[in-house]
C-alpha cells in the first residue's frame, strides 16, 4: 500500500512540468476566454480596463441578432454537410483502389494524393485561383469542351462555396485515404476468403466485410474531419476573405475579423464559445451513432 | 483602406522580402557591431560614462515598400546627426494592424510608426500616441500651412494633433483618353450624370465591353459619392448611423444605377489583370490611388501610354473637383518613446521638402509637404498636377475607432444592393441598425465622461 502511494506521488511529480504547461497555456487561457465572453472587452478596454463591462449573454444576445452570424452558421453547415461525406467518400473510395491487387505503381499514386495534404494553402490558393479563373481558368475550360457555359466560380454567391469544397476535398484527401489504406490492410485476408467460400460476390463483400470491419477507423475519421471541417477557416481567408456577398463567411472566419481585425475580443470569444459547443454536440451525436453500429 | 490599397501593392510582396532581408541583414551588422563595443561600453561604465555619450538609437517602424525607402533617406540623418542611429523595422501592411496592437499591449511600442491615417484614432483611444501640439509650437521647419488641409484634419483628433502627414493618398478617376476623345470630351465630364450619360455611349457603341470598373471590395468610391451630396455618413457627434438621409440615398441610387445599367462588372473582384484588363477594352473608368500612376506607367504596353489620364472626381451639383476621400500615412510617435527629442528631429527631417521630394523619387508616394512639389517637379506633370487639384478638394472620414468596421459595412451592404438584392432604401435602414449596434459602446463612452 505504501509503496503504492509512493509510486502515485512520483508520478505526479513527472506529470507535474506537462501538466503545469497544459493548464497555464491551455486551461488558463481557454477560462480567460470564457470570462471574456461575458464582457465587451475591445480596443476602448485595451488602454484602460475600466472601459470594459460585464455584460452577461449581451455577446450572445448579439450575436443571434446579427444577420452575418447567422449567414457564417448556414456557410459553415452547408460546407460541413457537403464536404465531409465527399471528402470521407472519396478518401474511401481512393483508399479501396490503391489496396487493390491490380493496382500498379501503388506508391506513386499513393505520394501524389498525399502531396496536396502537405502542401502549403497559400501555394495551393494560387494555382486553383488560376484554375477556377472566369475567363482563363482551366475548370471554365474543360467545362467548355462539354458545352457548358463559363462559370464565375469564385464571384458568383452560388458557385463560390462548391468552388471551395472541391478544393478543400483535393486538398484533404490524401490524409484520410492514408488511414483507411491502414485500416483496410488490418483487415485479415481470411474473412474475404470465408465470405469468398460463402458465395459472396464483390459488393457483398465490400458491404458485409469491409464496411463492418472498418467501422472504428471511419468513426475516428468521421469525428476528425467533422471537427476540421466545422473550423473551415484559410480556404475563405486566402482565396475570397468571406466574398462574394459573404457566401463564404465561415464561422472560424468571423471570429477572426472580429477579433483581430477589430479587435472586439467579448465578443469572438462568444463566437468561439458557441462554435465550440457545435462541435461538442456534433461529437456526442457522432459517437453514439457509431455505438449502435459497432459489432 | 489600408486594406485595399495593400491588395493593389501585392506586386510589391517580392521585394518586401527582399526588404526583410536587408533589415536583417543591418540587423546582424548592428548587432555585431554592439557586441565588438561591449568591452568598450564595460569601461565606459565604470569609468566616465557621462562625457562620452554612446549613440541613441530610434526605432522606426515602416510599412511596405516605404521602409525600403526610409534606409536610404536615413543615411542622411544619421550622418547630418553624429550620435543618433535610426533602426527602421519594416512590418508589411497585412500584419502592421495586429503587430502595433500586440506592441502596445506588451509595452514594446517604437519611437517613431508609419501609420495609415485611418488608424490614428484607435491609437488615439489606446492613449499610445505623443500629441504633437507641443512640439509644432517650438519648430521653424514645420508649419500646417504646407500640408493639404484636407490630409492635415485627418491627423487631429479632438482638436489635438497627433500625426505629421507623410505621403497622400486620395482616389479619382483614371480612365481611357483616347475613348473619351472620340466623344468630345478631352477630359472627364465634371458631374456624374455626364459620365453616366458617357459610359452608356461607350458602352453601346462596344468601345470597351464595360464602361466602368468599380470593384466592391473597397468602401472609397461610394463614401466619396456620399461626401459629395453632403452626406456626414454619422451624426450625433458620430455615435448613431446616418444613412437614411436623402443625400447618403442620393449616393447610394446613382451607384446602384451603374449596375442596373449593367455598366460594371459585377463579381469580378479579381480581374486577374487589371492593366491588361484596361488595355483589352475591357473597361475604361477606374476609380483609383497614386500608386497606379507608376504602376499604369510600368505595366501597360508603350502603345497604351498616351491612351489614359487622370481626372479629378465628378460630383453631383457644380462643386468641381468633387469631394474625394482623405488618405495616406503619417508618422506617429509613441508616449512610452523614451527618444522623443532625437524622434522629434527625425519628423522634421522627413518633413523637409527636399527630403520629401527626394522619397517622392524613391517610392512614387506623393509628398505631403506642398513645398516638396516643386521641388520634384509634380506640377509640371499633368498627371500629378490633377492629383494636386483632387487634394485641395479631399474630407476626412469620421474620426473615431470605430471607422474601419463601419467602412466595412457600408462595403458590404453596398455589394448587397449592387447584386440586386437591397434597395437603397433597405441598405440605409439595415446600415443604421448595424451601425448604431457597433457604435452602442462609444455612446456609454460618452455618457460616462459627461460631469
Amino acid at each position: 500500500m505504501r509503496f503504492r502511494t509512493n509510486y502515485s506521488h512520483s508520478a505526479y511529480l513527472f506529470l507535474a512540468p506537462a501538466m503545469t504547461a497544459i493548464f497555464v497555456f491551455f486551461f488558463l487561457p481557454v477560462l480567460a476566454a470564457l470570462v471574456m465572453s461575458f464582457t465587451d472587452f475591445d480596443i476602448y478596454s485595451l488602454g484602460d480596463m475600466s472601459r470594459a463591462r460585464f455584460i452577461g449573454f449581451s455577446n450572445y444576445l448579439n450575436l443571434f441578432q446579427n444577420p452575418l452570424f447567422w449567414k457564417a452558421l448556414g456557410n459553415t453547415a452547408y460546407f460541413v454537410v457537403v464536404g465531409v461525406p465527399l471528402s470521407i467518400m472519396t478518401s474511401m473510395l481512393v483508399a479501396l483502389a490503391l489496396n487493390s491487387k491490380l493496382t500498379r505503381f501503388k506508391s506513386l499514386f499513393r505520394f501524389s494524393y498525399f502531396l496536396p495534404v502537405v502542401t502549403t494553402l497559400v501555394a495551393v490558393a494560387v494555382i486553383w485561383r488560376y484554375i477556377y479563373h472566369p475567363r482563363f481558368g482551366l475548370a471554365n475550360y474543360l467545362l467548355s469542351l462539354i458545352g457548358i457555359k463559363p462559370v464565375d466560380w469564385l464571384g458568383n454567391p452560388h458557385w463560390a462555396m462548391p468552388a471551395l469544397i472541391i478544393m478543400a476535398v483535393w486538398k484533404g484527401f490524401g490524409y484520410n485515404m492514408i488511414i483507411f489504406v491502414a485500416g483496410l490492410q488490418n483487415i485479415p485476408e481470411t474473412l474475404y476468403e470465408a465470405a469468398r467460400l460463402d458465395g459472396a460476390n464483390g459488393w457483398q463483400e465490400f458491404r458485409n466485410v469491409t464496411i463492418p470491419m472498418l467501422s472504428q477507423t471511419t468513426g475516428f475519421i468521421t469525428i476528425t474531419t467533422l471537427i476540421g471541417y466545422c473550423q473551415f477557416f484559410a480556404e475563405p481567408y486566402v482565396m475570397t476573405d468571406g466574398g462574394p456577398l459573404n457566401s463564404t463567411l465561415s464561422i472560424v472566419l468571423l471570429m477572426y475579423k472580429e477579433g483581430f481585425k477589430f479587435w472586439r475580443m467579448g465578443y469572438s470569444a462568444a463566437i468561439a464559445f458557441i462554435l465550440f459547443g457545435i462541435i461538442l454536440i456534433l461529437t456526442i451525436v457522432q459517437l453514439r451513432v457509431q455505438k449502435q453500429y459497432e459489432i | 483602406m489600408i486594406q485595399t490599397r495593400f491588395s493593389e501593392k501585392c506586386s510589391y510582396q517580392s521585394k518586401q522580402k527582399l526588404v526583410n532581408f536587408n533589415v536583417l541583414l543591418n540587423k546582424i551588422k548592428n548587432a555585431g557591431g554592439y557586441l565588438l563595443m561591449l568591452p568598450v561600453f564595460a569601461v565606459l561604465l565604470n569609468g566616465c560614462a557621462s562625457d562620452k555619450k554612446q549613440d541613441k538609437l530610434i526605432e522606426f517602424w515602416a510599412m511596405g515598400v516605404e521602409a525600403q525607402h526610409l534606409c536610404t533617406l536615413v543615411a542622411e540623418f544619421e550622418r547630418e546627426n553624429p550620435g543618433l542611429q535610426v533602426n527602421v523595422q519594416a512590418i508589411p501592411w497585412s500584419a502592421a494592424h495586429e503587430k502595433l496592437l500586440t506592441a502596445y499591449a506588451g509595452g514594446s511600442t517604437p519611437d517613431l510608426c508609419q501609420l495609415g491615417n485611418t488608424w490614428i484614432p484607435e491609437f488615439v483611444i489606446l492613449n499610445a500616441l505623443e500629441s504633437f501640439d507641443n512640439y509644432l509650437e517650438n519648430t521653424s521647419e514645420l508649419n500646417e500651412t504646407d500640408y493639404f488641409p484636407g490630409i492635415w484634419q485627418t491627423n487631429i483628433i479632438d482638436e489635438t494633433l497627433f500625426g505629421i502627414p507623410w505621403y497622400v493618398d486620395t482616389r479619382l478617376l483614371f480612365f481611357r483618353k483616347d475613348i473619351f476623345e472620340e466623344y468630345g470630351y478631352s477630359s472627364a465630364p465634371k458631374t456624374w450624370n455626364d459620365l453616366f450619360d458617357l459610359a452608356r455611349k461607350i458602352q453601346m457603341d462596344g468601345k470597351t465591353k464595360y464602361a466602368f470598373y468599380l470593384p466592391l471590395n473597397g468602401w472609397h468610391e461610394i463614401v466619396a459619392m456620399a461626401m459629395q451630396s453632403g452626406s456626414t455618413l454619422l451624426k450625433d457627434n458620430n455615435t448613431y448611423g446616418n444613412f437614411d438621409t436623402p443625400e447618403f440615398q442620393n449616393a447610394l441610387r446613382f451607384f446602384s444605377k451603374l449596375y442596373k445599367h449593367q455598366l460594371c462588372p459585377l463579381g469580378m473582384n479579381t480581374i486577374s489583370n487589371l492593366y491588361q484588363s484596361f488595355a483589352d477594352n475591357y473597361f475604361s473608368i477606374y476609380i483609383s490611388g497614386p500608386w497606379n500612376l507608376g504602376e499604369f506607367d510600368r505595366r501597360l504596353p508603350d502603345s497604351m501610354q498616351e491612351k489614359w489620364m487622370v481626372a479629378p472626381m465628378p460630383s453631383f451639383n457644380d462643386e468641381y473637383p468633387g469631394v474625394s476621400t482623405a488618405g495616406g500615412s503619417s508618422i506617429v510617435m509613441f508616449r512610452k518613446s523614451r527618444n522623443k527629442t532625437a524622434a522629434w528631429k527625425l519628423v522634421e527631417f522627413l518633413s523637409r521638402p527636399a527630403v520629401q521630394a527626394q522619397f517622392y523619387k524613391l517610392s512614387g508616394d506623393l509628398p505631403a509637404n506642398i513645398k516638396a512639389w516643386n521641388l520634384a517637379n509634380l506640377h509640371q506633370n499633368d498627371k500629378t498636377e490633377v492629383f494636386y487639384q483632387q487634394l485641395q478638394r479631399v474630407k476626412p472620414t469620421p474620426r473615431i475607432p470605430e471607422w474601419e468596421q463601419v467602412a466595412l459595412k457600408i462595403q458590404q451592404y453596398v455589394e448587397i444592393m449592387a447584386y440586386a438584392e437591397m434597395t437603397p432604401e433597405e441598405v440605409g435602414r439595415h446600415l443604421n441598425a448595424e451601425v448604431d449596434r457597433l457604435l452602442e459602446k462609444r455612446r456609454w463612452l460618452l455618457g460616462k465622461e459627461k460631469p
